[in-house]
């Protein structure tokens, strides 16, 4: 017991560095699996409040950007207005009433505009902090979109902001379609560039050509479908694979990216629910 | 101005510069990284405990963890170092007995080519662990060399630019010991 002590005594500067190396491991993969870690919603309000500070100084220097890239989203919707499109002659055709949101239909996503105020593009994981948390309806696994695509999906909330994984991150995956061929495969990050995505899943018996949109699914429950994501930029060659690895610009520009809006899917509980309870009788 | 009070200051500043200038950059390459932060270790006094400098070198990697919402990422690294720098200073200033004379390790008090040393081992022992981790989840042998070595570059002529800008003087103190 003696010799226990005493060696302890003698190496206690390596065995505490032994100890402060597990903890700080096992915080990081610990926060790789679950995105959970000790102290992360206390810290995600501090390291919040600094970078709205910082933001209101930078946020000046991006408004010309901001404001054309709102312009440009206003006038994308006023082209979907209904008083765009002529009427068709109902006196001798059919007519179904396509209008989408009506008194019979429920509503199943709501939007929330959200502030960025953190935001990385140079890293390997790359997250951005938003100026909206649960006490402002916000929850993880929800979809975040930006003017002009989409931009990640929220990992944690604390009070007042949230932590959204951005596109740009190699944890990030996403079941993506091909609007032209209506073909499915998933988007994820090589980290390469913070311009450019990658499609992989996508059958060589497909035609694909450069400058397809690439949007959004109704497969998954995070977003909903036909929302922009990219256009195809490259298709690199790989003979070895049956299937297309394409190079994607993203729509999203991640550099100066200054107003978000927030998904809330409202029937995602129902959705998941039955999936899980189904996936439990199975087994 | 107290050392304290010194460090302090240094430690809310380098942590500022790396989340607010280096890592808001727009990106060069994939391999480069820019980090500074971790000079913070490096100048650190020598009169620290080798416990109390292994304790502040994981806070301060958490840190900024906590700004990058990795955490224990920069920690282990920052860890390793702060663990470490007693030996390689010990090495290198064995003979002359700077760390009594000296309040920190700076060019003054160990001199050009020991303390180029010292930098540059503490530099790629920082990144080659942080760049390990990384490449744990993510990444190729390429993408791990090719990392390793361009973000050291990186990182020394930040480390070369800070030490011409920010030159510490240090007086020698003769009857301290």
């Amino acid at each position: 017991m003696r010799n226990v002590f005493l060696f302890i005594r003698r190496h206690f500067n390596f065995l505490f560095f032994l100890v402060l190396q597990i903890i700080a491991l096992s915080f990081l993969f610990r926060f790789n699996k679950f995105h959970q870690a000790a102290f992360l919603n206390v810290s995600t309000e501090i390291t919040g409040r600094i970078n709205e500070r910082y933001n209101n100084i930078e946020y000046y220097f991006q408004l010309k950007k901001t404001n054309e890239s709102l312009v440009q989203e206003n006038a994308r919707l006023r082209q979907q207005l209904k008083e765009n499109y002529e009427a068709p002659d109902s006196l001798t055709r059919l007519i179904h009433d396509t209008i989408r949101v009506d008194s019979t239909s429920i509503i199943k996503y709501k939007i929330m505009e959200a502030k960025v105020v953190g935001n990385t593009t140079s890293l390997q994981d790359n997250y951005l902090t938003i100026h909206r948390g649960f006490d402002q309806g916000v929850r993880p696994n929800m979809g975040v979109t930006g003017p002009q695509g989409i931009v990640g999906s929220v990992v944690n909330v604390s009070k007042n902001f949230a932590t959204v994984q951005s596109m740009l991150h190699y944890q990030f995956k996403y079941v993506a379609k091909l609007k032209h061929s209506n073909e499915t495969g998933t988007i994820g990050w090589d980290g390469l560039s913070p311009l450019y995505v990658i499609m992989k899943g996508i059958p060589k018996s497909a035609k694909v050509e450069k400058g397809d949109t690439v949007l959004t699914t109704q497969l998954t429950s995070t977003f909903p479908a036909n929302l922009m994501i990219g256009t195809v930029a490259e298709i690199v060659p790989d003979n070895s694979s049956s299937f297309y690895t394409l190079k994607v610009r993203a729509a999203t520009n991640f550099g100066n990216i200054e107003y978000v809006y927030v998904i809330d899917n409202l029937q995602y509980e129902e959705q998941k629910m039955l999936e899980d309870s189904t996936r439990k009788k199975i087994q | 101005m107290s050392e304290l009070l010194k460090n302090t200051i240094r430690f809310i500043l380098f942590i500022l510069v790396q989340v607010f200038i280096l890592f808001k950059m727009p990106p060069l390459h994939r391999f480069v990284t820019p980090y500074l932060y971790y000079l913070y270790i490096l100048w650190l006094p020598f009169s620290l405990s080798r416990m109390s400098l292994t304790f502040v070198g994981f806070f301060f990697g958490l840190c900024l963890d906590y700004f990058t919402k990795t955490p224990g990422l920069h920690a282990a690294a920052c860890t390793l170092i702060a663990y470490v720098r007693p030996f390689v200073i010990s090495v290198l200033i064995s003979q002359e007995g700077a760390d009594k004379n000296y309040i920190s390790p700076s060019i003054v008090s160990m001199g050009w080519a020991p303390y180029a040393t010292y930098v540059i081992v503490l530099t790629l022992l920082h990144h080659t662990y942080l760049v390990l981790l990384e490449w744990l989840n993510f990444g190729s042998v390429m993408y791990f060399i090719g990392k390793v070595f361009a973000s050291t570059a990186v990182s020394l002529l930040l480390v070369l630019l800070t030490e011409m800008l920010f030159f510490r003087k240090q007086k020698f103190r003769t009857n301290t010991i």
